[in-house]
């Protein structure tokens, strides 16, 4: 692919704090690389704020290899930008053209309050994580690999479940800020497997009624989750959340 | 967990708007059938038969309230969503690009619900509205067939009937396939196979209302 530069122009949502109102601010950034990763734009636009005496842009960024979840941006319009199957570190400036116009907005959810800028805190994916998304056996030594038999397909959609890595495009996407893709994944994951057999009927409970506490939407199946998903989570994981929350709930003994 | 709880959480509402958006899939078959005797070109006698059979049997004055419950449920539950949706994103976005990863119809199924009660407001004043009060007057020459005559001789009576039918068509597009997925069935087999016989159906059922209006306004029976 041919390499070249190009100026930009961004816009970008500042705001101070949560409390405070933000707005979009205009920036100019010159002679960009088309093999800069997106994050790295950014770098060179928070190293000339700083340059110019002014407060650097905050974004969420850790691993930049597409991984951690962390670099929640909306670019023009989309999670993570115009690619499919891609978080923002892994967006690459030749996905735009010298003189475009890139507006950059955090996620927007109330369940995803902005903390400072493009930085959201996305803690209520972890309360619900907390609520059930694990399992509470004393592991021990880790036990031979193949000591509990388990089907090659449901290991399989259980390895596609686990591929999430919670980093809220399906929110930020969904028009009604629904989790269901999230909870999908992470009730998917272990009611697929021995494993997670003992508390799956408490699990998918108490991870829905987290997740409805924490002000979420209600999924109407637009699948833009699944569209805009960087791991490519199925919306057979909402499926399976519903089949599986109907099952526990309706014959749970609670009257 | 009790009912409380289960259908007044998020997946419970979603239940129930695909539970009573099925029930009223099945009307539709049954309304639309029935509706096609008209199409036997021998003056309606066959409809008006039928239609009286309808009106005038317990059974179906029975299952009468609970359609009109289902369709109630599927209203409040909607605007529920709707409600909640909207409070999960206050703040929207400046540049949203939709059209990258969703179809228009199953994000607008709120505004096509929404003319599908305005069109259903005037349908009921239309026919079911008459047909009650022939039935409560002792009208027993009441003849539905002329009826629909009648009103579908004004033009834009026919125009706003094709309209709800185009919404319907659109609303039930998503409505059959997204139910099933509401309900927990998803199947690599037989999801592809809902969604062709979603499409069927609804191609089927709307032709069907539409071609109505347009037959008796066009002098065709």
């Amino acid at each position: 692919m041919e390499h070249y530069h190009m100026n930009l122009t961004l816009k970008v949502w500042r705001q101070k704090n949560n409390q405070s109102k933000g707005n979009f601010e205009t920036y100019q950034v010159k002679n960009i690389s088309s093999e800069m990763s997106f994050l790295e734009m950014f770098d060179v636009l928070n190293e000339q704020l700083i340059v110019e005496g002014k407060e650097p842009i905050a974004f969420d960024h850790d691993c930049r290899e597409g991984i951690c979840g962390m670099c929640s941006m909306y670019i023009n319009g989309q999670a993570h930008g115009p690619w499919q199957q891609n978080t923002t570190c892994q967006l690459h400036m030749r996905a735009f053209k010298d003189g475009d116009t890139i507006v950059v907005e955090p996620w927007r959810s109330t369940a995803f309050p902005v903390v400072k800028d493009l930085v959201v805190n996305r803690s209520s994916f972890d309360r619900i994580i907390q609520a059930g998304g694990y399992i509470s056996v004393n592991t021990g030594n880790a036990v031979d690999a193949n000591a509990i038999p388990i089907d090659k397909k449901d290991a399989d959609d259980a390895f596609m479940a686990a591929a999430c890595i919670g980093c809220g495009a399906c929110v930020a996407t969904c028009k009604n800020g629904s989790a269901m893709l999230f909870v999908g994944a992470k009730v998917s994951q272990l009611a697929l497997l021995p494993q997670g057999g003992p508390e799956r009927e408490s699990r998918v409970l108490n991870m829905v009624a987290q997740m409805d506490k924490e002000g979420f939407g209600n999924c109407t199946n637009t699948y833009a989750c699944e569209a805009e998903c960087p791991k490519g989570i199925s919306v057979a994981n909402i499926a399976r959340l519903n089949s599986e929350y109907l099952k526990a709930g309706l014959s749970s003994e609670e009257a | 967990m009790t009912f409380k709880q289960i259908f007044t959480s998020s997946i419970g509402k979603k239940f129930l708007m695909a539970f009573t958006g099925i029930f009223l899939i099945l009307f539709l078959i049954v309304h639309a059938g029935i509706n096609s005797c008209i199409f036997l070109n021998d003056g309606g006698e066959t409809f008006n038969t039928v239609a009286h059979f309808m009106s005038h049997n317990w059974i179906m004055r029975f299952l009468e309230i609970g359609l009109f419950a289902g369709i109630i449920l599927h209203i409040i539950q909607g605007l529920m969503l709707w409600s909640q949706n909207n409070k999960a994103r206050p703040v929207k976005y400046a540049v949203n690009k939709v059209e990258a990863n969703s179809k228009w119809y199953s994000r607008s199924m709120g505004l096509l619900g929404t003319l599908l009660l305005l069109f259903l407001i005037m349908h009921l004043s239309h026919f079911y509205v008459g047909t009650k009060v022939a039935l409560y007057s002792g009208d027993l020459e009441h003849n539905l067939y002329e009826e629909m005559r009648t009103v579908f001789s004004i033009q834009w009576v026919v125009a706003a009937y094709l309209l709800g039918v185009v919404a319907l068509f659109w609303h039930l597009y998503h409505g059959f396939q997204s139910a099933f997925q509401s309900l927990g069935f998803h199947h690599k087999k037989y999801s592809p196979l809902i969604q062709k016989m979603g499409t069927g159906y609804a191609v089927i059922i709307c032709t069907l209302f539409a071609l109505m209006p347009l037959a008796f306004y066009f002098n065709w029976i």
